[in-house]
């Protein structure tokens, strides 16, 4: 059973390291969506390890997940990628080359950085810590590296993916009601930043999200005036 | 040790003999795949019978470096293979550090295959060596991060230990970082045999070839060579990856050699399905795609690293 959350923990940070190098939003769209539904499997898998079967909390947990992550923030964002007709990132401010070499850097460093904590306590994989902290590190990469809003959306979704992973890896006590929390938080505010994104692309023409630092609350003109 | 040795020689000389049909399974899974009926499997035995039957035109603008690449890149592709630890057994003449040796063997017979490119003039056949050229420098950094993976993880510096030297216990042991890395080794497999989502080896449309673009300028027996030489490639690639991903301890003696051409084959047909539901990459993205290659058998060594 070790081995299958190994290799679960693998195909999210798989994913998560495919984030950094797909040019195309509907791609970059699925590969979070399956990094969700992992993530709401894992808990099905680590309690085969402790107890006999998975308790009714964890069960429904793990269905509200793959629920909430797999399909219905998926269909959100692809709703308001075709509203906002975007399909590619075009010119991220890191070209995709590099961006996997960074994201190999960030791997490198979360792995090294999970080897200096002290491992007190339940863990439920070696790998956990440090997976979780390459995909929080990619999340932001994402966020700061890409133009579009739709995709700093996808960074932030995949940092709170990291974090949520960090909470199930640790076997945090109460890590249930916490999640439930933040899936909150999270749909929130996928819902907000689809309509913010729409409106943005309505009024401008694009998504670029750079190009907000133009907006001033007086335009030059007036001020010179 | 003497029946090691006679099964080794077996499966070198079936190599040599069984190569050609690998592209004809490959080609025939392709067909069936898209509803037609295909050549025969044997076809490329067919081929290398009419064209070593024929004579050689040369252009009048080329040199001696024509004839020859065939030969050498052939030749060096031989002496390569003599390091191969054919089904499950040592090679006799397995030394430290020949891994390199077999992957700069093959690079100098690209290199004068790229030569020869160059030397006919022809601006396809110049564009096909600078396209190669580019992708394999990019390939070889993938091979020698995989070759690296195989290193710490053997502890082993020949190519037979390194192919040779972990069981079935390295499966059970980090069977993360061997997927990671038999994903990374089928990439490199793809790209340097030209296979489909880097080059289209069926394309007769000289802008897009890479491989096929380079030959142009070839005919008779040198073509028969050259379509050798790419088939025996393509079956020690195939040979280095199922080497890599069956374990070695399982397979002894007479049953690693059926094993070993049974997986052959399936190799093939799964090449065969590759190609079929995967289309051509942009040039643009190969390299992208190279890189990956690198990448991924990086993060099997921090794990490899992380376990240890």
């Amino acid at each position: 059973m070790n081995d299958l959350i190994e290799i679960l923990l693998l195909c999210f940070l798989l994913c998560s390291f495919l984030l950094t190098c797909s040019s195309r939003l509907l791609h970059c769209i699925k590969l979070v969506a399956v990094q969700g539904i992992l993530l709401g499997l894992l808990p099905l898998v680590l309690s085969d390890v402790g107890n006999s079967g998975p308790g009714l909390g964890i069960l429904f947990l793990s269905i509200i997940n793959v629920v909430i992550k797999g399909a219905v923030l998926p269909y959100l964002l692809i709703r308001t990628m075709h509203q906002a007709q975007v399909r590619r990132e075009l010119e991220p401010m890191v070209g995709y080359a590099l961006s996997s070499l960074l994201a190999l850097l960030l791997i490198g460093g979360a792995f090294w950085f999970s080897r200096q904590l002290d491992g007190t306590g339940p863990v439920a994989s070696r790998l956990a810590a440090p997976v979780a902290f390459s995909t929080i590190l990619i999340g932001l990469f994402l966020i700061i590296s890409r133009r579009k809003a739709l995709t700093q959306v996808l960074g932030f979704l995949t940092f709170e993916n990291g974090i949520a992973l960090f909470g199930v890896g640790m076997m945090l006590e109460h890590g249930a009601i916490i999640e439930l929390g933040i899936l909150l938080d999270v749909f929130v505010l996928v819902f907000v930043m689809g309509i913010a994104v729409f409106q943005i692309s309505r009024e401008f023409q694009h998504i670029d999200a750079d190009r907000l630092n133009s907006l001033r609350d007086c335009p030059k003109e007036s001020a010179a005036e | 040790m003497k029946t090691s040795f006679f099964i080794w020689l077996g499966g070198l000389i079936l190599s040599l003999v069984l190569c050609p049909l690998l592209p004809g399974v490959v080609n025939k899974v392709k067909a069936q795949m898209v509803g037609s009926q295909g050549a025969s499997i044997w076809q490329l035995y067919y081929d290398l019978f009419k064209l070593f039957r024929k004579g050689s035109v040369y252009s009048h603008t080329s040199t001696w470096i024509l004839p020859l690449a065939p030969l050498v890149s052939l030749a060096a592709m031989l002496i390569g293979m003599l390091f191969i630890p054919f089904a499950f057994t040592d090679s006799p003449f397995a030394c430290q550090g020949d891994v390199v040796l077999f992957f700069y063997l093959l690079g100098l017979g690209r290199m004068l295959s790229v030569l020869a490119a160059l030397d006919t003039g022809s601006s396809f056949a110049g564009m096909g060596a600078s396209r190669e050229m580019q992708f394999s420098t990019l390939t070889e950094i993938g091979i020698f991060c995989i070759v690296a993976f195989l290193v710490l993880m053997t502890g082993h510096f020949s190519l037979s230990g390194l192919l040779n030297g972990f069981g079935t216990s390295a499966w059970s042991f980090s069977a993360a970082a061997m997927l990671l890395v038999a994903v990374a080794f089928f990439i490199v497999l793809l790209s340097e045999n030209c296979r489909v989502p880097f080059d289209d080896p069926d394309t007769h449309l000289e802008l897009t070839m890479i491989h096929e673009a380079m030959i142009l300028d070839y005919g008779g027996p040198d073509l028969g060579l050259i379509h050798y030489a790419a088939a025996l490639k393509l079956w020690l690639f195939a040979s280095i990856w199922v080497l890599i991903l069956l374990p070695a301890d399982v397979f002894r003696g007479l049953l690693g050699l059926l094993v070993y051409l049974a997986a052959q084959l399936l190799v093939g047909v799964l090449l065969g399905v590759t190609e079929s539901v995967t289309a051509r990459f942009r040039f643009l993205k190969v390299p992208q795609i190279l890189l990956s290659v690198p990448s991924l058998s990086l993060i099997a060594i921090i794990l490899l690293l992380v376990f240890k």
